[in-house]
């Protein structure tokens, strides 16, 4: 059963107000994952309070780097629950987790991070992780 | 902002590693753990030798993946519980 939006809009809000795309439908998640030439995060939100807690502030944060994906999508876990389950199907083979963050280059899983890596951790070490791997898996390749 | 649980532990929803003084080793997400039990949600349970895997390759494997849970809910009592750790740590 969906939650309440008095509990869930709050927690969908830390994202779309820095500018994450709410993924509501599987044909959502089929058109955000049909643009093959970009860079992206998907942030699978949820009500966690232990991980989702330091998930969305440590996300917010990691937005202030240099180096940032072009696009910024979510889906919520328990919430959009089609949408959410058509998004796992993109990496299949990664045992679900939420909430959960995965990095997508040129339509590719380049980097994932787990719910039991964002419960034991800081926001800050949220963001640092996420910094670094926005560093190494996105910044720009030099011309040969 | 989330949902939280004060009573029931610093370990509640946390995903912990649950190592036994017999063969089973559990992964899963702590409920709830006191002197006479520990109950974990969304529980992935490996024996040692499984797979051609030890407890030590299942943990290394579930510290980088995550797990494919098989039980909904387990409790497990004091008696069999050798040690409990958090799967981030690892």
């Amino acid at each position: 059963m969906p939650y309440s939006p008095l509990i869930v809009n709050p927690m969908k809000e830390e994202l779309t107000s820095v500018g994450f795309q709410e993924l509501l439908t599987s044909e959502d998640v089929d058109a955000f994952m049909a643009d093959k030439e970009t860079t992206a995060m998907l942030v699978i939100n949820s009500v966690c309070g232990c991980a989702a807690g330091q998930l969305r502030p440590g996300v917010r944060l990691a937005l202030q780097n240099e180096i940032q994906p072009d696009r910024l999508v979510t889906v919520f876990a328990g919430q959009e629950t089609e949408a959410t389950k058509q998004a796992r199907t993109y990496f299949a083979d990664i045992p679900p987790s939420s909430p959960s963050i995965a990095l997508f280059k040129d339509g590719e899983l380049v980097y994932f991070i787990p719910r039991h890596r964002i419960e034991s951790r800081s926001v800050e070490e949220v963001a640092t992780d996420l910094t670094a791997a926005f560093d190494r898996y996105f910044a720009a390749t030099p011309a040969s | 902002m989330g949902t939280f649980h004060q009573d029931k532990g610093e370990l509640h929803g946390i995903t912990v590693v649950v190592d036994t003084v017999g063969a089973e080793i559990y992964v899963g997400r702590c409920d709830e753990l006191n002197e006479e039990r520990i109950v974990l949600h969304d529980v992935d349970v490996h024996r040692q030798g499984d797979n051609g895997r030890s407890k030590e390759e299942y943990v290394e494997r579930a510290a980088r993946f995550g797990i494919w849970k098989q039980f909904e809910q387990l409790a497990i009592p004091a008696e069999a519980i050798a040690s409990v750790r958090r799967l981030g740590d690892l």
